[in-house]
């Protein structure tokens, strides 16, 4: 079967992929809000966080290079938060003086630049795992069960449908693009273009590409229409959670509510 | 990897206070819920394929990119470009479903963040696009000189006022300091925005050469704009005066500062019981550390050694 | 007893003027299998989506007994099973099993019904495994028969299919005329494969031009090739 480079979803065989996706849902959003309400300094707390996301990579058998590397992706970010190592109040760490510029790093700046990073890196963890072990069909059905619109959720599968279509379709025209970016072997000849130029057929392309979208969405809106479409969503009504699955989620939220109030006690 | 190249402006979790998350979110919902009425309105039963498959291109197109100078290389956000095409409710729509997907599946921009993200890029983005573009169109309404101008216009701007929405976010949840943060993003979107403008327009040119009734968006899809028109205007302008005020204090709004030392003022009673040092000659917080250490050790290897045995009792069945 | 599909004088022309279909007038009887062979631009695909509403043009188009109007679309889209070109814009759902689900859906069934009907249809093209996989993922003989699963679980009265061989390798061209002959309800292919044509479709028309300029046994007129020449066709 093949994937298409894009999709994060692998299949395979373990306890986290047959888990119910609603569930998986609801305790990674969870997750990734008792990361986000865990005070700064609060390291007692991110570590067991730490331990928990790290075990179920394992048992997700999805590879904990895998997770680490997508997760990587995701830290550029950090740069924003930066600064706040030395514009924070504090003791002083250390200074750095730069000609006129002098700057203070504090402790507190940097347990609150720590605690940044540490949030951001086991939130995204999270969400890479839920990602990869669940087919999106799945998360589709997890969004309905939350309560997201059925019309918005609709809209969601489409695109999800025909994303890998599209970007394979910009893909070729890119490739063709390269295909037709020779350098001339003449002297005096400036190979590439101006930038503006360039920006310009990127934009034609693009333009190429929402129009052909347009099109596309008037052959799909007939074939629905063909099946008896009628502008209103209809689906089957979602199956029932499993008991074990429901047993999960309880277990699961009560763990990181108890991780919360650790966090509390812990934090600065 | 040929992921999305790393946007600037999705926000990625652990960056924005809860609080400030939570009223993003409490505002952005409703919105979003009144753009879905309005699109269901408008276009009818045509609505969910015409969303769902243009929010695909406009993620496909996301992935062109034009290399500018050596290594770097601009690509397109798209806020303009559907507000211009669809009308203001239908691009909320689009630009909802591309920034979703992108927090879902791709870990562009965080799940808790996504409320935050889509008030920045679908809300503020498509508001003030269309306060410029429909701005300038109404100026010059017969001439094509005023929907390129426009659409230009459109595009730099919107990248540049969602970008300060975005700063002052940071500042408020004490991420960064507004004197660096405020001006560093409004400078990278500007640059940004320089590269948004350009393709948009040559995504412009294309469709006005190729089918050029698709950029006169039907009446429908512009009445009632107005609210979006005032709203656009509005945040522009507060983001616009209200960014350089911010970023006049170095350690952030005294708001922010305020607000954390009430919440450890409010801490400690409840933690009275527990006395301050349990073990003789080692704090608290260490201990804490330590034995969380312990424990999260004992189940990451735990869990490791129970995958390999059940594996490998797989394989001897 | 009705007539399949029964039109009579229909005229349409397109927004900008262009006269696509002139004066046509057709019956299709219960259980025959019919070709419409024809040109690039002779009006094929226009009068194919007159038959479920999609395009409505001047006359009569009559559909398992009902017109094709307004208050009755629902029904007739449900009697005529409608497969268009490009599977690609047929299979919009995230799964099979959802795409294949739709049309029962939308006539109301309840879960079970609906169960019973998507692996009645995917078990009549031969795609009995295929319901947890995604559109995307299959070949294009795959992504053909699944399509007309997703027409065949509304259990239509006619099927009505828009170039069915186009863009197949052999193999799978075979498997898909194997199929479709043994599918017992009314048909109505275009098609540019008048080999296929001659193998199972024992009637066909010839459209050239918005008009159906013949009407008769498949053997007798795609041997006529003066017939064919002159209306841009050739057996090959």
């Amino acid at each position: 079967m093949h994937i298409h480079f894009l999709d994060p979803y692998r299949p395979l065989r373990s306890p986290v992929h047959e888990l119910d996706a609603r569930v998986k849902f609801v305790l990674t959003l969870a997750f990734i809000v008792t990361c986000s309400l865990t005070p700064v300094a609060a390291w007692p707390a991110y570590v067991l966080l730490g331990a928990i996301v790290l075990s179920v990579e394992i048992l997700s058998g999805l590879g904990v290079t895998y997770v680490l590397k997508r997760a990587a992706l995701a830290l550029p970010f950090a740069l924003a938060a930066f600064p706040v190592i030395f514009t924070a109040e504090g003791r002083e760490l250390f200074s750095i003086s730069m000609g006129a510029l002098s700057l203070q790093a504090t402790v507190e700046g940097l347990e609150r630049f720590a605690s940044i990073v540490l949030k951001s890196w086991l939130s995204v963890q999270a969400a890479i795992v839920m990602a990869a072990s669940s087919p999106f069909p799945e998360l589709l059905q997890a969004m309905r069960a939350v309560g997201v619109p059925r019309m918005l959720v609709a809209m969601f599968g489409l695109m999800w449908r025909y994303l890998f279509v599209l970007v394979d379709e910009a893909l070729r025209l890119m490739r063709a693009r390269a295909a037709r970016s020779g350098h001339a072997s003449e002297p005096g000849a400036r190979p590439g273009g101006s930038a503006l130029w360039r920006a310009r057929v990127a934009g034609g392309m693009a333009g190429s590409l929402l129009l052909r979208a347009f099109e596309r969405s008037e052959r799909i809106y007939a074939a629905m229409l063909a099946r008896g479409y009628d502008g209103e969503t209809r689906s089957l009504p979602l199956a029932r959670i499993s008991f074990t699955a429901r047993l999960i989620l309880i277990a699961g939220l009560v763990l990181l509510l108890v991780l919360l109030l650790l966090g509390t006690a812990f934090g600065a | 990897m040929l992921n999305s190249p790393f946007q600037p402006m999705h926000i990625p979790d652990g960056f924005l206070s809860a609080v400030v998350s939570l009223v993003l979110w409490m505002i952005s919902v409703p919105l979003i819920g009144y753009a879905l009425k309005r699109v269901g309105q408008d276009l009818g039963e045509r609505q969910v394929p015409v969303m769902g498959v243009l929010a695909a291109a406009i993620f496909a197109g996301q992935m062109l990119n034009f290399s500018v100078t050596g290594g770097t290389s601009g690509h397109l956000l798209g806020a303009a470009l559907a507000t211009m095409l669809l009308g203001p409710w239908a691009a909320v729509v689009v630009l909802t479903t591309v920034v979703s997907i992108q927090a879902l599946i791709f870990q562009d921009g965080g799940l808790l963040a996504l409320g935050p993200n889509l008030f920045n890029m679908a809300l503020v983005g498509v508001a003030v696009a269309h306060f410029v573009y429909s701005s300038i169109r109404r100026l010059a309404p017969a001439k094509p000189a005023g929907l390129f101008i426009g659409g230009v216009l459109a595009a730099w701007t919107s990248i540049v006022i969602a970008s300060l929405a975005c700063a002052l976010e940071l500042v408020l949840s004490g991420t960064s300091p507004a004197n660096l943060a405020i001006p560093a993003m409004a400078g990278i979107h500007m640059l940004i925005g320089l590269g948004e403008a350009a393709i948009t327009l040559g995504a412009i040119a294309f469709l006005y050469t190729a089918r050029h009734d698709v950029l006169q968006p039907n009446g429908a899809a512009q009445r009632g704009s107005v609210a979006v028109w005032v709203g656009g205007a509005a945040i522009s302008a507060a983001l616009a005066i209200l960014s350089p005020l911010a970023s006049a204090h170095p350690d952030g709004l005294e708001w922010v500062a305020r607000q954390q030392g009430f919440l450890k003022a409010a801490r400690h009673p409840i933690y009275q019981l527990i006395p301050d040092y349990v073990l003789p000659g080692i704090p608290n917080d260490a201990l804490a550390t330590i034995l969380a250490g312990i424990i999260g050790a004992l189940l990451v290897f735990g869990t490791a050694l129970g995958v390999a045995y059940a594996r490998r009792s797989n394989t001897n069945r | 007893m009705h007539h399949s599909i029964e039109i009579e004088s229909l005229s349409f022309c397109y927004p900008d003027g262009h006269a696509a279909l002139e004066d046509i007038s057709l019956r299709i009887a219960p259980g025959e299998k019919v070709a419409l062979v024809g040109p690039n631009g002779a009006g094929k695909s226009t009068l194919i989506l007159h038959l479920n509403g999609i395009l409505t043009g001047t006359g009569r188009v009559t559909v398992s007994g009902l017109p094709v109007q307004p208050p009755n679309l629902g029904r007739v889209r449900a009697a005529v099973g409608m497969v268009f070109q490009n599977p690609e814009d047929q299979l919009f759902s995230p799964t099979v099993y959802d795409d294949v689900a739709f049309g029962p859906i939308y006539q109301g069934f309840p879960a079970d019904k609906v169960e019973e009907r998507v692996r009645a249809a995917l078990a009549s093209v031969g795609m009995g495994g295929y319901a947890r996989r995604v559109s995307h993922h299959l070949s294009m003989g795959e992504k053909k028969s699944i399509a007309i699963a997703t027409v065949l679980s509304m259990e239509p009265e006619v099927l009505v299919l828009d170039e069915p061989t186009a863009g197949l390798d052999p193999r799978a061209r075979r498997t898909l005329i194997n199929r479709l002959q043994e599918l017992p309800m009314t048909m109505l292919v275009s098609s540019h494969d008048l080999a296929m044509v001659r193998e199972a479709f024992p009637r066909v028309l010839i459209m050239d031009q918005g008009r159906i300029v013949a009407d008769g046994q498949s053997a007798e007129l795609l041997a006529d090739e003066a017939l064919l020449h002159a209306h841009g066709l050739e057996l090959m």
